[in-house]
């Protein structure tokens, strides 16, 4: 398959499996585009969301600029970001236009009780796959505990505690190179 | 001349809101009351539906507002306004990032970046098991505690982790889930 084509089919199917936020697209991006299709790591995709949660625009579209881009340049960045959108353009174009009270039949809140239940548990299950690539050692170890402790307990801005760790890191990997040649 | 106009309106949503689709609601509220487009008990249906379809909540939103104001040229145009200046900001982001790969002080900032990334998509998540478990984290209390949400969560996690179940994609445990969820009437 084309390439290109190939990109906006991936990211498009992305879009339909994604319930939620784009914290709940990182399950189906694990799948699809690390395991399936190698366009990117683990640690790519941490990279992704730690720049796409910090720079404008919403979280899903910035991941799947990202990875477009890294993979074929400034037209993959663009398909991927299309791909991504467009199946939400079809469900709710057809939504809106034939089923306005769609939210308010009971069997489609129960089946969305179900279906963030399992959001909890796909999040859950990629945050552990993401912890053993990305918590290498302990100054990762305290990085990740303080930040959960700062973002979930104390509700500092998430662009406030990427920059500080962006800068704990890098004093902390200058020094350890300097005690390493020491 | 209301189709640019919608394409700049969200255009200026995807340049401010920072972060998940819930970040765009402020704007949104603000967008209803000064362009007369939508009121917010309309915006309430939006939101409610946006999160209850397939698509980030974030894109649904737009495709619904541009779609409620000017049939489907609009939500095009909405949509593709959200979406123009991530696509513009994060090239540029990442063609610097491509440029400076080898460099000892991206990839030592890297280094603390993921740890914290992690932290927050962990947080993210604990803020929705919230949502999902208890109904938002004030509501915090053993007494309406969502027991066949938790176990049903368990449940699916328990799966994902068994040798033959594992290899399934995602979307066949969500697609379970709700079925499960409707059958026991969650």
């Amino acid at each position: 398959m084309n390439i290109f084509a190939d990109l906006f089919l991936t990211f498009a199917k992305v879009g339909v499996c994604t319930f939620g936020g784009g914290y709940a697209m990182l399950p189906i991006l694990q799948r699809e585009v690390v395991e399936k299709k190698g366009w990117a790591t683990d640690e790519e995709l941490t990279d992704y969301f730690a720049v796409g949660q910090c720079t404008p625009g919403i979280i899903a579209v910035n991941t799947a600029t990202f990875i477009g881009y890294k993979y074929k340049g400034v037209l993959g960045g663009v398909l991927a970001t299309l791909g991504v959108v467009f199946p939400s353009l079809v469900i709710i174009t057809a939504i809106a236009a034939f089923l306005s009270n769609f939210a308010d039949f009971p069997v489609v809140q129960h089946a969305l009780a179900g279906v963030n239940a399992a959001v909890v548990a796909l999040i859950a299950s990629s945050v552990v796959k993401l912890a053993k690539s990305n918590l290498k050692d302990a100054v990762c170890v305290c990085i990740f505990l303080a930040g959960v402790i700062f973002a979930f307990f104390l509700g500092v801005s998430p662009v406030l505690l990427i920059v500080c760790a962006g800068v704990v890191g890098y004093v902390a990997r200058t020094l350890s190179q300097k005690g390493g040649n020491a | 001349m209301l189709l640019l106009r919608l394409f700049f309106e969200f255009a200026k949503v995807g340049l401010f809101a920072v972060g998940g689709g819930l970040a765009t609601i402020p704007f949104l509220q603000d967008m209803g009351t000064r362009t007369g487009w939508f009121t917010n008990v309309d915006l309430t249906t939006m939101i409610a539906v946006s999160e209850s379809t397939p698509g980030p909540m974030g894109v649904n939103m737009a495709t619904y507002v541009g779609y409620e104001t000017a049939g489907l040229p609009g939500a095009v145009a909405a949509t593709l306004g959200l979406i123009f200046p991530s696509v513009v900001i994060i090239i540029i982001i990442a063609g610097f990032l491509q440029k400076f790969r080898q460099s000892r002080t991206v990839d030592a900032v890297f280094y603390g970046l993921r740890p914290a990334s992690t932290a927050l998509i962990t947080s993210a998540g604990l803020s929705v098991a919230m949502s999902v478990f208890w109904g938002g984290r004030d509501r915090l209390a053993l007494t309406n505690t969502r027991w066949l949400s938790v176990a049903l969560c368990a449940a699916v996690f328990l799966c994902m982790k068994c040798t033959p179940l594992k290899k399934l994609h995602p979307i066949v445990f969500i697609g379970a889930a709700a079925v499960v969820g409707i059958i026991l009437q969650l």
